[in-house]
């Protein structure tokens, strides 16, 4: 291994298996990334180049306007009329940016994508070329002689369209965004470069935690492979002990309250904010009513006493979720939505939801809640709770009702129903 | 008006509904599992499975067979914005 390497120096590629090259590009000036993500020292767009006896395949480009320093990469090492395959793991405008221009130079080269991405190919691209390719999946591959590109499927790795692509004899992962993070560095590989363990989990807290599942599944393809290195196409390239990453990403993709409460057991969080109590009330008296169900796990939060963040963190891990609020001006209060508008990093997709609270004369809080849960693919399983003002024992009573029954859908405990009629439906 | 009947497996629910309803406007406000994104046919996130009643759907646009292609659908998936309930079926998401 090389103990100094700096690619700002030059616009060659850099070749870090047999016949495998980096041809990437530094943006060391970015500091904030696709709205949702900051970086404090910038990022790189990692394009690989394979050079196989039977021809040479480029995996991934760039972003478009670091084009310039991609193909003078490119140029170093191999001729654009070697390109025999070109493979894109993601089709996002920075892997993708530099891909146009690389058809015209290259127009004899074969595109690889996979399934999901050919609508977001043409909607990219727009009828700019007319592109022919070819879809491939887990089991698929290309020979380049000497080299061969094996597909893995692993979608939702952050986009449907996401795969990766393994080098057999070289045991060389391209895994795409996954195992990548904001981080430039020109030393370029794991072992030389800065402290970046920072920019990895938070790379992952943003892009992949909402997809923890899909993780999993890539997980299970990728841990048999032989990994001698893993080049992502963002920051460096995982060259030693490659399976630390591996492991790390599995435990991120964990549950941890699993491990505390019991694989059995269901979570409901009730987050409530009251301005004279009726809404605290109603929520203690629904936090009563759920915990009277066997293997439900209730956790009642004041949303007065706490920060978004944890808040995020427990809303994750929970299998339902309740919030409770008061009707102020025609709206839920802003709380409520601050926290309802921070969760695009977890997966809510299925958890079941509710909603609740007091108000003095309109009350379209709950209603608004509910809408806002089901935009965030949530199940609304008992229509929300609503009292005016002060609540009287029997609303209480019916609000131990609401949370019961709402444990119960939780545990798959069957309720009885017959036949409703649509128009009874509101 | 022509009714026809719609369950719901996952929350083993029936509801009777006017002929022509999509299913998307039943199970959202019946609060069955089934999830949606886009809600107009594009995005492949309301597949659901067709358990019985295949043919008491209305049949799949051009549109929403590629879609149901793009997302990999089974043989009795459907998309729950797309399909129209025209008579009696059973449901559950895919």
């Amino acid at each position: 291994m090389k103990t100094s390497v700096d690619v700002s120096a030059h616009r060659e590629g850099v070749e870090f298996a047999d016949g495998v090259y980096w041809v990437g590009a530094l943006d060391p000036n970015l500091r904030t990334f696709d709205i949702i993500l900051t970086t404090a020292n910038g990022t790189t767009y990692n394009s690989y180049l394979v050079r196989g006896s039977d021809g040479v395949a480029v995996i991934d480009t760039v972003k478009e306007n670091f084009s310039d320093e991609f193909f003078a990469r490119l140029e170093s090492v191999a001729d654009y009329s070697e390109i025999k395959v070109i493979v894109l793991n993601h089709l996002e405008p920075d892997h993708s940016g530099a891909l146009p221009e690389l058809m015209r130079r290259a127009p004899q080269a074969h595109l690889y994508i996979s399934q999901r991405a050919t609508s977001m190919l043409k909607a990219l691209l727009h009828g700019e070329a007319d592109l022919q390719y070819t879809t491939v999946k887990t089991g698929d591959s290309v020979s380049l002689g000497d080299r061969t590109l094996a597909f893995l499927h692993t979608p939702f790795l952050h986009w449907p369209d996401t795969q990766c692509t393994y080098v057999e004899e070289e045991g060389v992962l391209f895994s795409g965004d996954v195992f990548g993070c904001h981080y430039c560095d020109k030393r370029l590989y794991n072992d030389l470069v800065g402290d970046f363990r920072f920019s990895f989990d938070y790379y992952y807290a943003h892009i992949m935690r909402p997809f923890k599942k899909h993780v999993m599944d890539a997980l299970k393809l990728i841990e048999p492979l032989h990994l001698k290195q893993i080049a992502p196409t963002h920051g460096p390239i995982l060259r030693d002990r490659p399976r630390r990453y591996v492991t790390h990403y599995r435990e991120l993709s964990t549950s941890a309250l699993a491990r505390s409460i019991g694989e059995q057991d269901r979570s409901m969080i009730i987050f409530y904010m009251s301005s004279y109590g009726n809404t605290a009330r109603m929520a203690e008296a629904i936090s009563e009513g759920a915990s009277s169900i066997e293997g439900v796990r209730v956790s009642l939060y004041d949303l007065q006493g706490g920060e978004t963040d944890p808040f995020v963190d427990l809303i994750e891990e929970a299998d339902a979720l309740l919030f409770g609020s008061p009707t102020i001006n025609g709206d839920a209060v802003k709380p409520v939505w601050d926290l309802l508008s921070s969760l695009a990093v977890v997966n809510l997709k299925g958890k079941l939801g509710a909603a609740f609270g007091s108000y003095g004369w309109s009350g379209e809080a709950v209603r608004m809640i509910e809408d806002r849960m089901r935009g965030l693919k949530m199940n609304i399983p008992v229509q929300g709770q609503r009292v005016k003002l002060i609540p009287t024992d029997e609303e209480l009573q019916d609000c131990q009702d609401f949370g019961r029954q709402i444990a119960e859908v939780l545990v798959g405990k069957p309720q009885e129903k017959g036949v409703i009629d649509f128009a009874d439906l509101a | 008006m022509a009714k026809a009947k719609i369950t719901f497996e996952d929350i083993e629910q029936t509801v009777s509904v006017p002929a022509g309803t999509r299913v998307i406007e039943v199970s959202e406000r019946i609060g069955a599992g089934i999830i949606y994104g886009c809600r107009e046919g594009d995005c492949g996130t309301c597949m659901m499975h067709v358990l019985e009643g295949w043919n008491n759907l209305t049949e799949p646009s051009v549109l929403e067979e590629k879609v149901l292609k793009e997302n990999m659908a089974g043989r009795h998936d459907r998309l729950a914005c797309q399909a129209q309930i025209i008579g009696d079926c059973k449901v559950k998401p895919a």
